[in-house]
């Protein structure tokens, strides 16, 4: 009997003694009908080759581990954002169970959300009592100064319409006549989470700045001198949103978080619980028509936003996720220009020290070769920042990644001799990049927590960026954007190279000769 | 002090009646008049809670309760580790389920098995609008092409497949019959059919059957049969349940021919009809196949419960009672070698956890399965609801396992069981991922009882001497002293809900 009283076993050790080992032996012989293990052997071996990554990019039909999610997960990020604000996705309520499974999952914090709750009279109807209900209900219960809907697949198929449906629950009495109900259709079919979040914040500004769904009059833009500033769909919300608003305070720059995530992923545990905590206010939301300039720190998370809001006269930029000195730079500088302020001496000394530690480090990453797997900004930014280093990004995929993306990275590929041989994916996924790693090895790869299973079948270590992130704890505290940003993230590339040194040098009188205690 | 460490029953009982009220007051009439059915207090003798349940979830009420999908392809199908199951739409349902379960396998992923994968058509506008059926089609050629030793494929709806009106059964037929009689199954589990995962279990059941089943006709058994022979139905292997629990009817001289679906395959599947006796744990989701085979191949079925000491050994002589003398002491030697591990775990931890009031909400058997542990602990289940329960658990519940004055919450929602924990200060609170922060918050210890809050496993002997150790590092942890800020007054309540 392995288990024992004062060693409690489980799961990591349960299963290894030879009773379990024994038991488990025995299923597979006499129960499971397996193939044999010669067999698995050779078609694993298969797998590897050039023949079956031929096949595999062959597929035309079949998505196997993809890096992306569905629009409403994107439509919940932005909401979450906004003071007192309560998703609302209006569909089938087994979503809403994911999103905020998935939320939580990744940044151990709750995630409230609601959901209309539609079923199979819905599908036959329509959803327009469910909007009617669930708006009382969320009104009543949940006291949020605003409730920002979206949608299911479900709801898209069958054509609901959120504005008439929001007009009429209105009018039913669900929630007062001039109580802020933004909305965007977000169909999962279409795109990604990074498109929900573009249809979902372009809904909430729209909803703020261009009458109300033509209930006000929309508003007359009087230009101050503020930044408006979209973090985009990001798993660093917490950590990249503080540290934006710290470099904004050093600058001296007036501006707008929209979608102020930051407190409300990362409550205390003091005996209360926050449900809303911090976030956008309504009125900001609504004077945010009158900046100057909207600044998108990731492109692909507002090609429709952006656009919108420059046809309101402002000034915009965008950037593909800002991470290391160059793209910081171009960060810094874009906002001093946009704000008119001067660039305080501090964040040149903060930008020296990045420099600093790449020049004390990077000659344990320089000439490595690494895989990105992400959302297409992340992407670019982590590659921009590797070549910096030296480094060359040999694969760069990204499922939602567009055609647009495509050439763009091809871009960064031939500014710079890191990028010779490099190669872009867009729309691949992560049953691709298993090929590639086998075919065209590199030196580690960098991902989110589903990367562990391709460091375990290829051997390639993960480095892990990205969301989600499961497996690793409080990564989403630690800021990427900005110079300390930068830092964070070398350290984490070269914890995991000097981590990988060390296990592959450890055997004694056969490798540790290299297992130096100064590197 | 604790309003929970009241022990007069009559003043639980007003307590928990008056607490029922108040949480009905926040909602309008219309759904405050819908919710009251579904809260009550437990009154000894009852035959059931006196709720109801396996209803349509209110709109905007934060229900925790997910869709058909989740019970099919999530709960039944997807651990059926030989088999690609095709998440069959939109790309979200099957990244948000994707390995999130821990059912836990032995295979060379990818090779021969694929649970820990995402297979997925990804539907977009174009497949909405012309259908998705030469789509499906063209994704079986290509599962056949690179993943040549899987034995199965199950087709998982999601939500638009139903509303487009697309053809998985024929599309499934015609590809099984090009393959040489592939097993191909479609699944009819669409998240908006039915009120909770409940419906999607029940028609995951209804695939077995008609698919796995119905196909293979009269087939003679592919194993050696013994009159021992058992099947594990309704065991998903979170974190080894089902190894945990295996052990034991091995042990005790039967012969274990499948597992469903934990760590299970298609051969044990298709061995199931062979048995002599279906036992069953998760009667939940798998009560609909145990009663088909029971009708149609003559299979008893029992359920048991592997939580604690207490109803391992009550479920162990249950088991045997359905075999002969050789089995019975089988059972008693079980027990017997058992016995001292049991005894020293209580013996450590029951002084740490004596007294401790627990409130659960979870799902599937869990909601009664687990109190019979918490008391071998010396604890007190105070409160119970299951997430898409149905009368016939809530009627199990109160014949064996509530006590007199528990609160039960039939699909709780985020305010009632938030306002519920606030006003009864349990010291420990047993749910889901979507609750274990908003009550951690709250400074209140608190174990998920899905995923096991990724220990376990919890079932059997081996998985009570884990359940014990979690619930004193849960409950004793000394973070909860440091939740209150020690400059700040002494609040009169620790553990409040979001106003």
């Amino acid at each position: 009997m392995p288990q024992n009283a004062n060693q409690v076993l489980d799961h990591f050790e349960l299963f290894r003694g030879p009773e379990y080992q024994d038991m488990l032996a025995r299923k597979k012989a006499e129960f499971e009908n397996h193939v044999g293990d010669d067999k698995v052997a050779e078609v694993r071996e298969w797998a590897k080759t050039e023949e079956y990554k031929d096949l595999n990019f062959a597929r035309e039909a079949l998505t196997i581990n993809p890096a992306k999610a569905c629009q409403p997960l994107g439509a919940v990020f932005v909401a979450v954002g906004f003071e007192q604000t309560i998703p609302f996705v209006h569909g089938s309520q087994g979503c809403v169970a994911y999103y905020r499974s998935h939320f939580s999952r990744h940044f151990k914090e709750p995630t409230s959300c609601v959901s209309s709750s539609m079923t199979e009279d819905a599908a036959v109807f329509g959803g327009l009592n469910n909007m009617i209900d669930g708006l009382a209900n969320t009104y009543s219960m949940y006291k949020p100064k605003m409730i920002a809907v979206s949608t299911t697949c479900m709801a898209e198929v069958i054509g609901d319409d959120l504005n008439a449906f929001i007009k009429t629950a209105k009018e039913k009495g669900s929630v007062p006549a001039e109580y802020d109900v933004p909305f965007a259709h977000t169909p999962a079919f279409v795109g990604s989470h990074v498109t929900g979040y573009d249809n979902a914040m372009k809904g909430v500004l729209e909803h703020f700045w261009d009458g109300k769904a033509g209930t006000v009059d929309k508003l007359v833009r009087v230009p101050n001198g503020k930044i408006n500033f979209l973090g985009g769909f990001d798993g660093y919300t917490v950590g990249n949103l503080r540290e934006i608003k710290r470099i904004f305070d050093l600058m001296k720059v007036e501006y707008t978080i929209l979608g102020d995530t930051s407190d409300v992923w990362d409550t205390p545990t003091d005996g209360e619980f926050r449900m809303y905590d911090g976030g956008t206010t309504l009125e900001d939301a609504a004077n945010a028509v009158h900046a100057r300039a909207t600044i998108s720190m990731q492109e692909y998370c507002t090609e429709k936003t952006l656009p919108w809001i420059a046809g309101h006269g402002q000034e915009t930029v965008a950037f593909n996720h800002p991470v290391g000195v160059e793209g910081t730079d171009r960060f810094i500088m874009e906002v001093a220009r946009l704000a008119g302020v001067e660039i305080p001496d501090e964040l040149a000394r903060e930008r020296g020290r990045l420099v600093d530690a790449i020049a004390d480090s990077n000659a344990h990453i320089h000439g490595k070769k690494f895989a990105i797997y992400g959302d297409p900004d992340l992407c670019y930014g982590l590659a921009q920042f590797l070549m910096e280093l030296g480094a060359e990004p040999t694969h760069v995929l990204a499922t939602n990644g567009n055609k647009a993306w495509e050439k763009k990275m091809q871009a960064l590929f031939d500014s710079s001799p890191f990028g010779t041989n490099c190669k872009v994916y867009p729309g691949k996924d992560l049953w691709h990049m298993r090929s590639l790693l086998f075919t065209d090895p590199v030196d580690f790869l960098i991902g989110n927590t589903y990367g562990k299973y391709l460091e375990r079948d290829t051997g390639t270590p993960l480095i892990r960026i990205g969301f989600p992130i499961f497996d690793r704890h409080h990564k989403h505290r630690y800021p990427v954007w900005g110079y300390q940003g930068g830092l964070n993230v070398l350290v984490t590339i070269l914890d995991r190279i000097f981590e990988h040194i060390d296990a592959t040098t450890n055997v004694p009188s056969k490798t540790d000769y290299s297992y130096d205690i100064i590197r | 002090m604790s309003v929970s460490a009241q022990t007069d029953i009559a003043a639980v009982k007003e307590r928990n009646r008056a607490l029922i009220q108040e949480v009905l007051e926040v909602y309008p009439e219309k759904t405050a008049k819908r919710r009251a059915k579904h809260l009550n207090v437990h009154e000894e003798g009852k035959s059931d809670c006196g709720v109801k349940s396996n209803i349509k979830s209110i709109p905007g009420v934060m229900t925790i309760r997910g869709c058909a999908y989740a019970g099919s392809k999530g709960v039944v199908w997807g651990p059926i580790k030989d088999m690609i199951h095709i998440s069959h739409g939109p790309v979200g349902c099957g990244q948000y389920s994707w390995a999130a379960r821990r059912n836990y396998y032995i295979g060379t992923t990818g090779i021969d098995t694929f649970v820990t994968m995402q297979f997925t058509s990804d539907f977009q506008e174009k497949d909405i609008v012309f259908g998705g059926d030469k789509k499906l089609a063209k994704i079986m050629d290509e599962i056949e092409q690179l993943f040549p030793l899987n034995k199965g494929i199950t087709v998982q709806s999601e939500c638009p497949i139903g509303l487009i009106g697309d053809d998985i059964e024929a599309v499934s037929k015609a590809k099984s019959k090009e393959y040489g009689g592939k097993t191909i199954v479609p699944v009819r589990c669409e998240g908006f059919r039915g009120v909770s995962q409940s419906l999607g279990h029940h028609i995951a059941n209804d695939a077995v059957r008609d698919w796995v089943f119905d196909k293979m006709g009269d087939k003679p058994a592919a194993f050696e049969q013994t009159p021992y022979d058992v099947a594990i139905i309704g065991d998903y292997n979170i974190g080894g349940d089902a190894w945990s629990s295996r052990i034991l009817l091995e042990e005790m001289g039967l012969r274990v021919v499948a597992q469903w679906s934990g760590d299970g395959s298609i051969a044990e599947l298709e061995a199931t009809p062979k048995a002599k006796l279906n036992v069953l744990h998760c009667y939940r989701s798998m009560n609909y196949i145990s009663r088909h085979m029971e009708e149609k191949y003559g299979i008893p079925w029992v359920e048991y419960n592997f939580f604690g000491p207490s109803k391992i050994e009550e479920s162990l002589r249950k088991i045997a009672s359905f075999f002969d003398d050789k089995i019975k002491e089988g059972a008693e030697a079980v027990i017997a070698k058992y016995k001292p591990l049991m005894e020293a775990v209580i013996a450590k931890y029951k002084p740490r956890l004596e007294g401790k009031k627990v409130m659960l909400y979870v799902g599937g058997l869990r909601p009664r399965h687990v109190i019979g542990a918490y008391e071998d602990l010396g604890m007190e289940v105070v409160g119970t609801g299951y997430e898409f329960g149905h009368n016939d658990d809530y009627q199990r519940t109160a014949q064996h396992d509530v006590k007199d004055g528990t609160l039960i919450y039939d699909d709780v929602t985020g305010y009632e069981f938030e306002k519920f924990v606030e006003k009864i200060q349990p010291d420990l609170v047993g749910s889901g991922i979507k609750e274990k922060y908003v009550f951690q918050k709250m400074g209140v210890p608190f174990r998920q009882m899905h995923s096991w809050d990724y220990s376990g496993p919890y079932h059997g002997y081996d998985g009570f001497a884990i359940f014990a150790r979690d619930m004193d590092m849960a409950i004793n942890a000394p973070v909860w002293k440091m939740a209150p800020t020690p400059w700040k007054q002494e609040p009169e309540e620790y553990a409040i809900a979001a106003e």
